[in-house]
């Protein structure tokens, strides 16, 4: 067992309905997600120690979460590493818990990118370095251009036809879809068909629009404490096993010695947090996961990377409806990425807040059975340069 | 003995037909085509192919690069800097930008031509390139083609000797065009074409004739400037020249009026067919006139087995008017709506000159890895500031994985982009230039090419892109 391991609990989070909020501001959205997690957690503003804000375009510095919520002169620290940045703020305040800086923490993730009047957000470069002091001479790429080069190699080293493979991807929007539709909170909440996906636009050969998550609003929050208070809260918190962040040296897009068609990061970051919660077959342990569906083939190739389908053979599973709601292990219950848009400071914690009532069994009709354990996996920056963020919770508390 | 040691010419893959020019505008056609520079390539891009081309051809060392242009892209900046510097010159390099002037290039051979004899230089290359425009229904835009051209002149291995030069100027405004304004103009057509180009060359081939004293008759090939066919063949006529067996083609059916390239892409297509032995005459003009006469020598025949400008000139693809408004920047476009790209740091841009201009990675010493953008910690066995300069610009690639990006912020939708591994280590992804959306594919044999990226903030930046070998 690691260091976190059973050490932090959660007991109260928040999330805001997710979509094109156009009356609500970056500051209603972190107030609604954090009163929601305080009211979870029987808690009040007061009683908070310390705080994380992930935001990536959405706020500066720490008084973004401050003065909204009129924190009384606490710490808080902003924290940035781009899709993964909801996972990131979540780890800042479990580890501060952890490591006895402060008892009670929030954390709160927000994104409002409908405010901006982007249709999508920005390109990205090779290595994945933006904004200030660039030459602007390094190809700058689309988000669905470069998870398409993924679906490409991938494709290719496996033998799949684009017929065969973009119907794999479309089994994987319908099925979030499906889940999206049980869900009030989503942005989407419409079932989709297998042929509408194939059918759609294509954005960046093989992937078309339905191939790829929107461009959405939401906050979500999380109050986190010390495991052996975690009852004083509440009957039911869910504790934390493992946080596992990989941060890749970007050598994929410059070493020919990556194959283009699997994500280093995820499977580093997956490796170690199995071990760190003492998972030996993660498909057969985990009740639900969460995963960063941010493009079809995205997930389907954290089906592998994370250890729960072989290499080369997601479709096996994919054509057994493994990852179904009714399946072996149910992913994206909430309806993902697809359906809840990728409001990237939000979206780490937005699956948190899926895993945390999946394992209080409070999930309504998306609610997988017997749940003991659950997965969330956040991949910030590139395919070829990535920030792969896992956390695993359960609900039991094993103390050695 | 001083004279022309390389050549070669960069003529852009694509082709706009007049008649479809004519087809827009309700006119007659002239009929033929005209070269069309790509939305990437600019007078400065051109002129780098042509100069690597020349380069490699002999293999020369030089001590001079000489731009001659009307269209540099900058008014207060040299372009021959960044030239050298793309095709990776060393620093001692003297770099001189002739412009202005359609004469740009010959005046620029003369300069060289008086740095050799003075014991100067040994080398120096002279690279002409224009990207003219006419406004809509003019004449001009049939007619003005986009090229460029380079000659290395040198004192040994003469390929063909330049035994007299002779100028003289003219003051008339014939043709001009002023700062904002994207078209050139003219004044009344018969005016400047008899009084100023008939007459400024048939002094200047006249006196430069008498001075070697030749006649018409004594010349294996003529090769002079027209600014379009029928007053060029007019003056051979008045000449004595003839026009069937000694004139040489100036190439307007084909490739059209390139400007400051435009006489010097005829020299090249002459010495494409030259004989040891040959007497060619040369005469160019703009603002005056400059005549040369040159003697072939035996050295010509090591270039025999480059591939002709002729035969190049057939591998080529047509375009549309509509892509050609696009791509000489003739439509205004809606910016796609996401986060603005940076603006480029010239900081940075100095500060990785040799990498973003020349296309230098490194090579670890350890482990030999080959690798781009260079690196401080080798991306393979992380060993500390261990490498050795690695030029990637003339290695050959191939596709590895590659889409196609509808939501480019490019001109032209969809962007061809791909990872590109190198044969002898390295991997880029990048921009594959010239590459029709559906003829990618993952194995696909390319090579790389200088482009234009973008201009932002008044800056234009210029990098390395993929092409379909």
């Amino acid at each position: 067992m690691g260091m976190i391991t059973d050490k932090v609990a959660i007991v109260g989070m928040g999330c805001t309905k997710f979509g094109e909020l156009w009356d609500k501001s970056v500051d209603d959205l972190i107030t609604e997600a954090t009163f929601e997690a305080c009211e979870d957690a029987g808690v009040e503003l007061k009683d908070i120690e310390a705080a994380w804000l992930g935001t990536v375009f959405s706020g500066h510095t720490a008084l973004s979460l401050s003065y909204p919520l009129k924190l009384q002169y606490i710490p808080v620290t902003r924290v940035e590493n781009m899709c993964a940045t909801g996972t990131e703020a979540l780890r800042g305040a479990a580890y501060a818990v952890a490591a006895g800086a402060c008892k009670i923490a929030l954390a709160v993730g927000v994104e409002k990118l409908k405010d901006t009047g982007w249709t999508g957000v920005q390109p990205t470069n090779v290595v994945g370095r933006t904004t200030m002091g660039t030459t602007a001479t390094e190809l700058e790429v689309s988000p669905p251009a470069m998870f398409a080069q993924l679906a490409m190699r991938y494709f290719h080293q496996y033998n799949l036809s684009t017929e065969q493979g973009k119907m794999l991807l479309a089994e994987i929007a319908v099925k979030n879809h499906h889940n999206g539709s049980l869900n009030p909170k989503a942005h989407y909440q419409n079932e989709i068909s297998v042929e509408k996906v194939m059918k759609a636009p294509i954005v960046a050969p093989p992937l078309g629009v339905l191939d790829c998550c929107g461009v959405s609003d939401g906050a979500a929050a999380a109050i986190v404490t010390r495991a052996d208070m975690a009852k004083n809260f509440r009957d039911d918190p869910i504790y934390i096993k493992s946080m596992a962040i990989s941060v890749g040296p970007s050598r994929d897009p410059i070493s020919q010695e990556y194959d283009f068609a699997h994500v280093e990061e995820n499977a580093r970051a997956s490796a170690r947090a199995y071990a760190e919660a003492g998972i030996r077959n993660p498909r057969a342990e985990l009740s639900v996961a969460e995963v960063h569906d941010c493009f079809t083939i995205h997930e389907m190739t954290v089906y592998e990377d994370l250890g729960w389908s072989k290499k080369g053979r997601a479709r096996d599973d994919i054509e057994a409806v493994t990852f179904n709601l009714k399946g072996e292990l149910p992913v994206n219950t909430d309806g993902g990425l697809k359906c809840f848009g990728h409001p990237l400071g939000a979206s780490g914690l937005r699956m948190q807040y899926e895993v945390y009532k999946q394992l209080q069994e409070k999930a309504g009709p998306r609610q997988v059975r017997d749940p003991r354990l659950g997965l969330t996996h956040n991949l910030g920056g590139s395919i070829w340069g990535g920030i792969a963020c896992i956390c695993v919770t359960g609900n039991e508390l094993h103390q050695g | 003995m001083v004279g022309i040691t390389s050549f070669e010419a960069y003529i852009p893959s694509y082709r706009l037909n007049r008649d479809e020019i004519a087809r827009v505008w309700g006119t007659k056609s002239i009929g033929g085509e005209r070269a069309v520079a790509k939305h990437d390539e600019d007078s400065l891009t051109m002129a780098v192919d042509a100069t690597l081309g020349c380069i490699k051809k002999s293999g020369c060392q030089t001590d001079g690069l000489f731009f001659a242009s009307t269209t540099s892209p900058y008014k207060e900046k040299q372009a021959a800097a960044i030239i050298a510097a793309a095709v990776d010159l060393p620093r001692e390099t003297r770099t001189i930008d002739f412009t202005d002037s359609l004469r740009g290039a010959t005046i620029a051979m003369n300069s060289a031509v008086d740095a050799l004899k003075s014991g100067n230089a040994e080398n120096i290359i002279v690279t002409a390139s224009d990207s003219r425009m006419g406004a809509g229904k003019s004449q001009f835009e049939p007619l003005f083609g986009e090229g460029a051209v380079a000659l290395a002149l040198g004192t040994k291995d003469v390929i063909a000797t330049i035994e007299i030069s002779h100028s003289v100027f003219s003051e008339m405004l014939d043709m001009w065009r002023v700062e904002g304004d994207p078209f050139t103009h003219s004044w009344e057509e018969r005016f400047i074409i008899n009084e100023g180009y008939m007459n400024t060359m048939d002094k200047v081939i006249s006196q430069i004739m008498e001075k070697y004293n030749v006649t018409a008759k004594d010349f294996t090939k003529v090769v002079f400037y027209g600014p379009e066919n029928r007053s060029h063949a007019n003056l051979a006529k008045r000449l004595g020249f003839d026009l069937n067996k000694q004139v040489q083609d100036p190439l307007f059916g084909s490739i059209g009026n390139t400007g400051t390239a435009a006489l010097p892409i005829m020299m090249v297509a002459a010495l494409d067919e030259a004989n040891p032995g040959d007497l060619i005459l040369v005469a160019n003009y703009g603002d005056g006139g400059d005549a040369f006469i040159m003697k072939v020598t035996e050295n010509i025949g090591k270039f025999r087995s480059n591939q002709k400008i002729k035969e190049r000139l057939e591998k080529k693809i047509y375009i549309n008017y509509e892509k050609y408004l696009n791509w000489r920047d003739l439509v205004p476009i809606q910016e796609i709506s996401r986060p603005e790209s940076p603006t480029p740091s010239i900081t940075c841009l100095w500060r990785e000159s040799k990498s973003v201009l020349a296309f230098y990675g490194k090579k670890c010493n350890k482990c030999g890895t080959a690798q781009y953008p260079p690196q401080r910690v080798c991306i393979k066995c992380q060993t500390k500031d261990d490498f050795e300069d690695y030029k990637f610009s003339d290695k050959k690639g191939s596709i590895f994985s590659y889409t196609l990006d509808y939501l480019t912020s490019s001109r032209e939708s969809p962007a061809v982009v791909g990872v590109v591994d190198f044969e002898g280590g390295g991997r880029v992804m990048c921009e594959v230039t010239e590459c029709e959306p559906s003829k990618i594919k993952i194995g696909m044999p390319v090579e790389m090419c200088f482009r234009k990226i973008g201009q932002k903030g008044g800056i234009r930046t210029y990098f390395w892109k993929a092409k379909p070998v």
